[in-house]
């Protein structure tokens, strides 16, 4: 097994002195390839500032993370390692509404100097494998709910990201949807990513391998890992 | 249903008569569940018997007095340690246990419920994983959905009783 994000004692205050605020203290955590982890705790837990931690997205005040084997610390270039290396799935989708579901997953593949019609195949891969290829030309006011949520997600994912970082990625979306969307979040664990999951609930939290449970900034408590079945 | 290791409780907080400990229950429960007189003596005798309990003298108005031993107490103290298991749970036993846990005043209310939760988030992922292998047919699926939303709605009301006893303590 590899680590593919470890995080160790980290810390991130915002502000300084009697205003300080400790978002997260004491923080250690790894998640290895295949590994699905889920965060669960209250609002206000620092949930998503662990997940923007590990994304590179917020720098911590203590403490280190390491991507694929790289200190975050030492890396200048933030912006082009996210691109590369980790992919992220938010409840709000922001699909470019004048671009295909296609060309919406084409974009940072493009960004990242690789030719169009080499990102179309990639992306039309990506899509076909979630069951999307009839839609992948459609505009995203032309999908459903759990449709364009796919799509985000596949644009999250194509490429060879390792790393995937989801924020309460079911939103609103009904039972049976949001369970599409673990299912496929579990299949990217399969195919050897590493998924670390912030979600307020446990119904989605139970597709984890092992589930951490943040208050007030710490780790209180998480589950053994379920031994796997594979 | 876990009267034993109740009315322990009620008497880790002192002596008590055996009415005394029916009333306590009831008003600790919420009278959800009504207990007669009759199992509380049966279930103090046996519990005596156990060396749980010990008895004093019966006084002039002919009620006897009970009070927690050592191996009551340590009883107490392994109920409060440990989940109930999933699998075999009696109906609302957790309910009743945390009931109990905010009415002894002396228990670690916020650490029962943390490992509850825990140990009903560990459940939820081998029943998610029990779906995921597959299912033979919609009947099974849906008794094992049935026991995912049932996982849920316990781990949503454990979030619930931290939430409100975290208002009642501030």
């Amino acid at each position: 097994m590899t680590s593919v994000v470890t995080l160790t004692d980290v810390a991130r205050v915002h502000g300084e002195g009697e205003a300080a605020v400790h978002a997260l203290r004491g923080i250690s955590l790894d998640v290895q390839a295949g590994e699905l982890v889920a965060v669960m705790g209250p609002s206000g837990s620092g949930k998503s500032t662990l997940l923007n931690l590990a994304g590179g997205l917020d720098r911590p005040t203590s403490g280190e993370v390491t991507v694929e084997g790289v200190p975050l610390s030492t890396v200048k270039d933030l912006a082009a390692l996210r691109r590369r290396s980790i992919g992220y799935v938010f409840q709000d989708l922001n699909l470019i509404p004048s671009l295909t579901g296609a060309e919406n997953v084409m974009l940072p593949r493009e960004l990242d100097g690789v030719r169009t019609r080499e990102a179309r195949a990639e992306a039309l891969a990506v899509l076909e494998e979630m069951g999307l290829a009839a839609v992948a030309d459609r505009f995203p006011d032309e999908l459903s709910g759990g449709q364009r949520q796919r799509v985000a997600i596949a644009r999250s994912l194509v490429g060879e990201r390792r790393l995937i970082l989801a924020d309460e990625p079911t939103g609103a979306l009904d039972t049976p949807t949001g369970d599409e969307i673990l299912e496929l979040l579990r299949s990217r664990c399969e195919a050897g990513a590493a998924v670390l999951l912030v979600t307020h609930e446990s119904r989605y939290a139970g597709w984890a391998d092992r589930v951490v449970f943040l208050r007030d900034g710490q780790i209180v408590d998480s589950t053994a890992p379920v031994v796997s079945a594979r | 249903m876990s009267i034993r290791q109740s009315l322990l409780t009620l008497l880790s907080k002192g002596t008590r008569y055996g009415y005394q400990l029916r009333a306590e229950f009831e008003s600790s429960t919420g009278a959800t569940w009504p207990l007669n007189i009759g199992q509380v003596y049966t279930t103090l005798s046996r519990m005596e018997r156990d060396g749980l309990v010990s008895s004093g003298e019966q006084d002039e108005q002919g009620r006897v007095g009970y009070t927690i031993t050592e191996a009551g107490r340590a009883e107490v103290e392994r109920w409060f340690s440990t989940p109930v298991a999933q699998s075999d749970r009696p109906r609302d036993e957790l309910v009743i246990k945390l009931a109990m846990a905010v009415a002894a005043k002396d228990v670690d209310v916020g650490a029962v419920i943390q490992r509850q939760r825990t140990a009903t988030m560990r459940a939820l992922q081998e029943l998610t994983r029990a779906k995921r292998t597959g299912t033979d047919g919609a009947a099974q699926r849906l008794v094992l959905d049935s026991m995912i939303f049932q996982a849920e709605a316990e781990q949503r009301w454990l979030d619930h009783c931290e939430a409100v006893l975290k208002e009642a303590g501030e």
